[in-house]
C-alpha cells in the first residue's frame, strides 16, 4: 500500500471540526431537551390511557419508529415548504431530532411510569401530598430513575444520528468534515478524525448522563 | 417529462426492493460476524475480551454516516475500486454485527453459570459447550430482541444513499427533484419503510409477549 497519510491538512482545520462539534452538541442539547419533555407527557397520556391523546401518541411512536431518521428529516425539510411552512436548516434537524427523539422517549418512559406500583399512589395520596407533588415525586423521577440507562442511550444515538443532518447543510460536525475534504482532498484522513471526535462525544454524554442520574435521578427515587 | 402517480410509485418500488435486498444481506453478514465477535467477547483469553468490546464500542458510539464514508474512501484508498453498494454492504455488515454481539451476549450471560458447569463436568470443550448446552437456550431469549433490531437495519440502509446507493431514500430524492411534490415524494418513501419496518415491529413484540408468558 503507497498511500501516505497526512493529518496536517486535516488538524489545520481543527478550528471548523471544533465549530461543528460544538454546534452538534447544541442541537444535541435543544434536541434533548425538548424531545425528552414529549416523551413525558407522552408517557403520562399513554399510560394512564387519556383519551383521544393516548390513541393519538400511539399512531406518532408508530409512525416514527418505524422510518428512518433521514427520511423524517426530508419530509420536514423539503416537504413542509410545499405547505407554506418555510423553516430554515438547523430548525428543521432540532424538529426532526425532537419528534425522533419524542417518539422513542415516549415508549422508554412510558415502561417505566407502568412500573411504579399503585400503592405508591394510594400512599402519596395518604400523605396528603398535592397533586403536583405526587406527579413529581412519585410518578416522574422514580420512572426517570428506572429507565435512565435506557434514555441515555437513546440520547446518544439522536446526537450521532445528526451526523445525516449535514445533508439538509446544518452546520454540524459531519457538514465541517465534508466541507475540509472537499477542499483538502484528504477524505479518509478527514473522516477518522471526524469519527473519534463523535466517538469522544459519545463517551462524553453518557458520562455527563451517568452524572446526572446518579446526582439527581436515582438519588430521589 | 411529467411523472404520473404510478410512475413514480413503481420507481419508489424498484428502489424498495434495493432496500430490502440490502437489508437482508447486511443482516445475514452481519449476523455470522456478529456471532464471531461475541464468541469473542464471552472468550476466556481477555484479549479476546477487549478486542471485541473496543470492536462494539466503536461502531455503536459513532455515527452510521462515518463508518459509511470510512469503508467508501479507506476502500478506494487501497487502489480498490469500490462501488456504492459494496461500500454500503459492507459498512451496514460491520454495524450490524456489533449491535447483534452485544444483544446475544446479554442473551448468552442470561443463561445460568450451572449450565456451563454441568457441560464443562460433561468434559465438553468449551466451544461444544457454547454450541451445544448454551445456544439452543439463548437462541430462544434471542429471536425477540434479534428481529426488533432488524428493523433498526432496514432504516439504516436510508443512510447509504447518501454515499450514492440507489436505494428507497435515493430514488426519493430524485423524484422529489424531478416532480416538485416533495411532500407526496417522501410521504411514499416513509410509507415504505412503514410497510417493511412495522411488521417487524409487531412480531418483535409478539414473540417478546410469548416468551414472557412461557417463561
Amino acid at each position: 500500500m503507497a498511500y501516505q497519510f497526512d493529518f496536517i491538512p486535516v488538524l489545520q482545520n481543527a478550528d471548523l471540526l471544533l465549530r461543528g462539534a460544538l454546534f452538534t452538541l447544541e442541537l444535541t442539547a435543544i434536541g434533548t431537551l425538548l424531545g425528552v419533555s414529549v416523551g413525558i407527557v407522552g408517557a403520562i397520556v399513554r399510560a394512564w390511557k387519556i383519551q383521544p391523546f393516548s390513541a393519538l401518541f400511539g399512531v406518532y411512536v408508530e409512525l416514527i419508529r418505524n422510518t428512518p431518521f433521514l427520511v423524517q428529516l426530508f419530509f420536514i425539510f423539503f416537504g413542509l415548504p410545499s405547505l407554506g411552512l418555510q423553516i430554515s436548516e438547523w430548525q428543521a434537524a432540532v424538529l426532526a431530532m425532537v419528534i425522533n427523539l419524542g417518539a422513542y422517549s415516549t415508549e422508554i418512559i412510558r415502561a417505566g411510569v407502568q412500573a411504579i406500583p399503585r400503592g405508591q399512589l394510594e400512599a402519596s395520596a395518604a400523605l396528603a401530598m398535592t397533586r403536583l407533588e405526587t406527579f413529581r415525586y412519585v410518578v416522574l423521577v422514580p420512572a426517570l430513575g428506572k429507565v435512565w440507562p435506557a434514555l441515555s442511550s437513546q440520547i446518544i444515538i439522536v446526537m450521532l444520528g445528526s451526523a445525516v443532518c449535514s445533508q439538509i447543510a446544518t452546520e454540524e460536525l459531519s457538514f465541517a468534515a465534508n466541507f475540509i475534504q472537499s477542499r483538502n482532498f484528504r477524505a479518509f484522513e478527514t473522516y477518522i478524525i471526524t469519527t473519534l471526535i463523535y466517538l469522544f462525544m459519545a463517551l462524553m454524554i453518557r458520562q455527563l448522563l451517568g452524572w446526572i442520574g446518579r446526582r439527581y435521578i436515582a438519588r430521589n427515587s | 417529462m411529467d411523472f404520473t402517480l404510478w410512475d413514480i410509485v413503481r420507481n419508489l418500488l424498484t428502489g424498495l426492493q434495493w432496500t430490502l435486498a440490502l437489508s437482508l444481506v447486511a443482516f445475514i453478514g452481519g449476523g455470522v460476524i456478529g456471532l464471531i465477535v461475541m464468541t469473542l467477547r464471552i472468550s476466556e483469553t481477555s484479549a479476546f475480551r477487549t478486542l471485541a468490546r473496543c470492536y462494539i464500542e466503536l461502531f455503536q458510539g459513532t455515527p452510521l454516516l462515518m463508518q459509511l464514508f470510512l469503508v467508501f474512501f479507506g476502500v478506494a484508498l487501497m487502489g480498490v475500486d469500490i462501488s456504492p453498494w459494496v461500500a454500503a454492504l459492507l459498512a451496514l455488515t460491520l454495524f450490524t454485527s456489533a449491535y447483534l454481539a452485544e444483544i446475544w451476549r446479554g442473551c448468552v450471560e442470561s443463561i445460568s453459570n450451572g449450565q456451563w458447569e454441568a457441560s464443562a463436568s460433561l468434559a465438553l470443550t468449551p466451544f461444544e459447550q457454547l454450541r451445544y448446552v448454551i445456544l439452543p437456550q439463548a437462541l430462544r431469549i434471542a429471536v425477540a430482541p434479534t428481529v426488533g433490531f432488524s428493523v433498526q437495519v432496514v432504516k439504516g440502509t436510508a443512510v447509504t444513499s447518501i454515499i450514492g446507493f440507489t436505494e428507497l431514500t435515493k430514488t426519493g430524492g430524485m423524484l422529489a427533484n424531478a416532480t416538485f411534490q416533495p411532500f407526496m415524494v417522501y410521504g411514499f418513501v416513509a410509507l415504505g419503510y412503514f410497510l417493511l419496518c412495522y411488521p417487524l415491529s409487531l412480531s418483535a413484540r409478539y414473540l417478546e409477549r410469548r416468551l414472557h408468558a412461557s417463561a
